[in-house]
């Protein structure tokens, strides 16, 4: 794998990571991440309309004119958005209610839009396509680290109805780790996201500083 | 040598201020109520108080650590006390142990060092912490009990009230419902105001202290001297208190004389709950509350119309700490509306035009 291409990666996961560097997509990042099971579900749909409206855009970079690109890549990733929709409806009907009205609202996630406007409109598919999957996988792992610490201080557990929504052979994910009735609620309520995010975005930079980086001040622009 | 390097001032005296010194003064005139409620609710209340006076200074202590601060210097501004003080004061009296240090976490860890440390903070942290405290725990911070009398008949021992704040074993058939409490309950079963009045404590009963509340929601009469002692002391003015328990005392009295049925006096909410602890105690903390006068009133009469707001209509029956933290985020758009103006300068700050209008 060329070096290009570890450069893609690790800045998806973590050095632009979407949440917690470049602080994008908050949205569902607070209100999709009262437990770690939703913030793990919204957070792989996310990245699979990345990972695909990223390689199409590459893919069509040069047919799509610099004055109407935004409305293109908005129907580009309202059409991947869709298709995950009714995807979901169908097959993962368990864990589509919970998520409701935050499927479709992907649409409107500022993250898949910065990444097609600041990567994708300007590299080949391939890179593109690696792109859009780590960036939405960076973001994945950053709902599900929300939802897993205000799920254990708020509620005592993690992955709860984990089988319920991915089916039984998740069964194995759910867990008790505080006993019951012993959580603080407001972690569950949206003052616990935001102190959450507030902690972890803080948490990264202190890691970044250890480990004797500049801190990079997030923003779409500054990305890629 | 030059003049202006000679040590020396004009003759003006003055009195030496500090934080430590406000702190200080702060605390004894919390004194007289705190005694008094310690002793009306017993052990457990003792236990409690310390527990979470303790935990606000360890978590001071550990907070300035982590953020490489000299931690002795802070710790003896009692600021961190104070915090741990007015904090066991809006607890329950009878709450397990771990109620206090949770508090404390996030008295002084979020609402204070978070922001930067003392000074910083735009939210009080005491009422931070109750507020995190009562949404996420709204059985055990509801969970009041009639007072016990140290060393009375039926009063929890010592032992006893380990077993109550340590092991948390509440004792059945002590509970009692605060007056404020009283009332909205009886108000949800459709009995008027005016017949579950009744069963309230009488007025004088609730300005003496002798009633289920949090330790500083009883006794008025104490709280009120403390703060009449604070205001001699020039530690607060008048501004806030008198505009919270003012514009308090006219809105319920202006909507009880139209509904009294559904509405309770303005008498009645200004004994009640923590009215007095807040109004002197609370809203007037130096950093969360607007700089100039005019500022303060706007403050006191917001805060006053909030808790009435709250305690009529809203799910809780006590306001006090919701309509303190909701004006502390206002406090930076009042102080800008109520800057004064400069001298030789107008509000906008340009300079007065000279040689116009009137000599």
């Amino acid at each position: 794998m060329s070096s290009q291409y570890k450069t893609i990666i690790r800045d998806g996961l973590w050095e632009n990571n979407g949440v917690f560097a470049m602080l994008l997509g908050l949205c569902p990042s607070m209100a999709m991440t009262t437990s770690a099971t939703n913030g793990l579900g919204m957070g792989l749909a996310t990245a699979v309309v990345m990972a695909a409206s990223s390689m199409l855009v590459g893919m069509f970079r040069n047919r799509i004119t610099q004055e109407v690109r935004i409305p293109v890549f908005i129907l580009v990733i309202a059409s991947m958005v869709t298709l995950v929709d009714l995807f979901m409806n169908a097959w993962m009907h368990e864990l589509y209610k919970v998520l409701g009205m935050f499927i479709p609202l992907i649409v409107s996630n500022c993250l898949p839009l910065a990444r097609l406007e600041s990567f994708a409109g300007k590299n080949p598919t391939l890179p593109s396509l690696v792109d859009g999957l780590f960036m939405g996988l960076g973001f994945t792992i950053a709902l599900t680290i929300i939802g897993a610490v205000r799920e254990i201080i708020g509620v005592g557990t993690l992955f709860a109805d984990a089988s319920l929504l991915f089916g039984p052979a998740f069964k194995f994910m759910e867990m008790r780790l505080l006993p019951t009735d012993t959580g603080i609620l407001m972690m569950i309520l949206p003052p616990g996201g935001f102190l959450t995010l507030g902690f972890l975005v803080v948490g990264k930079r202190m890691l970044d500083v250890r480990a004797g980086k500049a801190i990079q001040m997030g923003g779409a622009h500054s990305a890629a | 040598m030059s003049l202006l390097s000679i040590n020396q001032s004009g003759p003006f005296t003055h009195q030496v201020s500090s934080v430590q010194k406000t702190m200080f003064t702060v605390l004894l005139a919390l004194m007289p109520a705190t005694a008094f409620n310690l002793y009306l609710f017993g052990w457990p209340a003792i236990l409690l108080f310390t527990i979470t006076v303790g935990s606000c200074v360890v978590a001071e202590a550990l907070c300035l650590a982590l953020a490489g601060q000299p931690i002795k210097a802070a710790l003896s501004d009692y600021s961190a006390a104070l915090t741990g003080w007015l904090l066991a004061m809006s607890l329950p009296p009878w709450a397990p142990w771990w109620v206090g240090v949770l508090g404390a976490v996030f008295a002084i860890g979020l609402a204070k060092h978070t922001f930067g440390g003392i000074g910083q903070n735009m939210f009080n942290p005491a009422m931070v912490g109750r507020t995190v405290l009562l949404i996420s725990f709204p059985v055990v911070m509801t969970a009041w009990v009639m007072p016990h009398p140290l060393f009375s008949a039926g009063a929890p021992g010592l032992f006893e009230a380990i077993g109550i704040t340590i092991g948390g074993q509440m004792p059945d058939a002590v509970s009692a419902a605060s007056a404020l409490g009283h009332v909205k309950t009886e108000l949800s079963r459709g009995i008027p105001v005016t017949q579950s009045m009744a069963q309230v404590p009488d007025l004088m009963d609730m300005m003496l202290g002798y009633r289920a509340g949090s330790l500083g929601e009883t006794s008025a009469v104490l709280i009120l001297a403390g703060g009449l002692f604070l205001m001699a002391r020039r530690i607060i003015s008048w501004h806030i208190p008198l505009s919270v328990m003012g514009g308090l005392f006219l809105i319920a009295a202006t909507f009880h004389a139209v509904d009294p049925a559904r509405f309770s006096s303005g008498t009645f909410h200004l004994v009640s709950g923590a009215t007095f602890l807040g109004a002197f105690f609370i809203a007037t903390d130096y950093v969360t509350s607007p700089v100039s006068k005019k500022g303060q009133l706007v403050f006191g009469v917001g805060c006053g119309v909030l808790i009435w707001l709250i305690r009529t209509f809203a799910g809780y029956p006590e306001g006090v700490a919701f309509a303190v933290l909701l004006m502390n985020a206002l406090t930076p758009i009042i102080d800008q509306y109520t800057r004064p103006r400069a001298f030789g300068r107008n509000r906008k700050g340009e300079p007065l035009p000279l040689g116009k209008g009137k000599p």
